[in-house]
């Protein structure tokens, strides 16, 4: 949708400037500084969103997994960067193969430079656009990762990782923001990403839960966040990070990327206050896990709808955001019975569902005449492209999630062993632990070296390389 | 020679050493321990699932004494703990068969 509100914009200067007997002069494609500048420090304020995640995640696992926590996110950041570069952007954005797919044109960023291409962006370099889509590829591939933490291994975490971003997040980008995607084409809105980013990755992660099984111990010991002022320390750093997520998908430094920016942070507030309020009317206590928790379930729905609603009704966004999400977390995943550990599902699979459907209600022209207007506004038809976008993506992330963990299965074990759980992933994936409980001297440790004939690969007793 | 062994609140840490400092006490061992007693636990509630914990923190003082000592210091322990409530801890009394200084070797009651 931005990519075609740009296009539009462009258009309409070219035509207030073309002069009777001028050539179209605005052929030649104008960068804009203020444009470039914010979409460049958006990219990095996203780019954050992803180490901010894994402070979100980690502080809720327990203390023998916050490390293999944090590591998932922070090697998708370096992963899908490269796989971006080299194949990821012309999948999602190149040029498009029969309304599925972008052509191989733009393999390795080839012909990606300098100049605007205006189909997407019309006023900052065709690379702002696509290192500022990089960052969105990330932080949706790291959002799964809370629904299998604690249990799987890294080396079919990362072969799953880069399988899903090729064959599930790029064609889905296609096809609900490239030019011609068949979603796009429909007429569904999706602002800054409620069904590519949200409603993907939650529905990606509640099939990752239920193919791998529960962790360990699941309902019969208590698993405790270990560290909640860390989580709430992500949280913040997640609700900072989603000014450049929603602000920025306007791609340029103007009236629409402000009014994205003040409905994104209303409808964080105000789902905030919902969940605290819920959680406080159903469990007696006001909690800060919740705050923080109903605050990033509040920024989730309002992701589609952050270019296209005003900021009342981003207030009935966030509030009903935040109950929905609690109802999702605490009573429909305890009825149900599965382990999303960090509520992947929850959070981002029932908000971006909420999210895109408050889309098809609440969108108005008058915010953005470039968008549409919703049931609210008397345009019953938005309400109907919107599910249809919603039942797309939730079929397809659903059984290709399903299809690549069953082949990345066959390739190598998906799940940690009893015993490597037991001892949590931190040491047996990656030979390393968060917190010293013990005092371990150079000369315990030795004696631990010694005794085992694996200490080559590990110098922890239950290490398992790869 | 005995050892006393107090789990006490951790709010009255503070007290007890004061007391046992004034008393002349000059080595005690610390732990912070979680343990249950007569005193219920409480509830924990994490994204609305409740959590009930049964094990709360406590503080273990641990004192080895001249036997002739015992009685005065845990009765010492015994008010400066005390609140009234449940969950004020117990003390335990064991015997001692010996003790060393490490630093010079000499061992029996005198060290302590």
């Amino acid at each position: 949708m931005r990519t075609r509100l740009m296009q539009i914009m462009l258009l309409g200067l070219s035509m207030l400037f073309a002069l009777p007997g001028l050539a179209w002069a605005a052929d030649a494609p104008k960068i804009d500084t203020g444009d470039t500048t914010f979409v460049l420090i958006s990219s990095a304020l996203v780019m954050l969103m992803t180490p901010a995640l894994a402070l979100f995640y980690g502080g809720m696992v327990r203390k023998k997994n916050v490390l293999s926590t944090i590591m998932q996110s922070f090697i998708i950041i370096a992963l899908v960067s490269v796989q971006w570069v080299l194949i990821g952007y012309t999948l999602a954005f190149g040029p498009d193969k029969g309304t599925l797919i972008g052509g191989l044109d733009w393999l390795g960023l080839t012909g990606v430079g300098a100049d605007p291409n205006a189909d997407y962006a019309g006023t900052i370099p065709h690379q702002a656009f696509m290192v500022f889509q990089l960052m969105f590829a990330i932080i949706t591939a790291a959002l799964i990762t809370g629904s299998f933490a604690e249990r799987m291994r890294f080396p079919a975490f990362l072969l799953f990782t880069i399988l899903w971003t090729t064959l599930v997040y790029d064609p889905l980008a296609h096809w609900v923001w490239a030019v011609n995607g068949w979603i796009r084409n429909l007429g569904a809105l999706d602002f800054a990403g409620g069904t590519v980013v949200h409603i993907s990755s939650g529905v990606s992660g509640l099939v990752a839960a239920l193919v791998l099984g529960k962790r360990k111990g699941h309902g019969s010991e208590p698993m405790l966040p270990h560290h909640v002022p860390m989580t709430v320390l992500g949280a913040g750093l997640l609700w900072f990070g989603w000014f450049g997520f929603n602000a920025g998908s306007a791609l340029g430094a103007n009236g629409l990327a402000v009014s994205a920016f003040v409905v994104t942070n209303t409808a964080a507030a105000a789902a905030a206050l919902s969940w605290t309020a819920v959680e406080w009317l159903h469990r007696g206590k006001p909690t800060v896990l919740g705050a923080a928790t109903g605050a990033v379930a509040g920024l989730v729905a309002i992701t589609p709808a952050a270019g296209f609603v005003a900021p009342l009704p981003a207030v009935v966004i966030g509030l009903v955001g935040g109950a929905v999400c609690y109802m999702g977390v605490a009573v429909l995943k305890a009825k149900l019975g599965y382990d999303d550990a960090l509520d992947a599902f929850g959070c981002h699979g029932i908000g971006g569902t909420w999210g895109a459907i408050a889309t098809g209600l609440f969108a108005s022209k008058a915010v953005n005449s470039l968008g549409n207007d919703g049931l609210f506004y008397g345009n019953p038809g938005l309400l109907k492209a919107q599910i249809i976008s919603i039942i797309a993506t939730y079929v397809f992330a659903g059984v290709a999630s399903f299809i690549i963990l069953k082949v990345v299965g066959v390739v190598c074990k998906l799940r940690a062993t009893g015993e490597e759980e037991e001892a949590g992933l931190d040491i047996t994936q990656h030979g390393e632990e968060a917190y010293h409980d013990a005092i371990v001297g150079g000369s315990l440790l030795k004696g631990v070296l010694e005794a085992k004939p694996s200490a080559g690969k590990s110098n922890q007793p239950v290490g398992q390389g790869f | 020679m005995k050892k006393i062994e107090a789990i006490i609140r951790p709010s009255k840490l503070d007290d007890v050493k004061d007391a046992l400092d004034k008393y002349g006490i000059r080595g005690m061992t610390v732990t912070q321990v979680i343990g249950c007693g007569l005193q219920k636990g409480h509830t924990q509630i994490y994204r609305g699932t409740e959590y009930s914990i049964n094990l709360l923190a406590k503080i273990k003082v641990e004192v080895v004494v001249k036997d002739k000592l015992v009685e005065d210091v845990v009765n010492l322990i015994a008010t400066t703990a005390r609140s009234g409530e449940i969950g004020d801890g117990k003390i335990f009394i064991y015997p001692v068969e010996n003790a060393v200084r490490i630093r010079t070797g000499e061992a029996g009651e005198e060290v302590v």
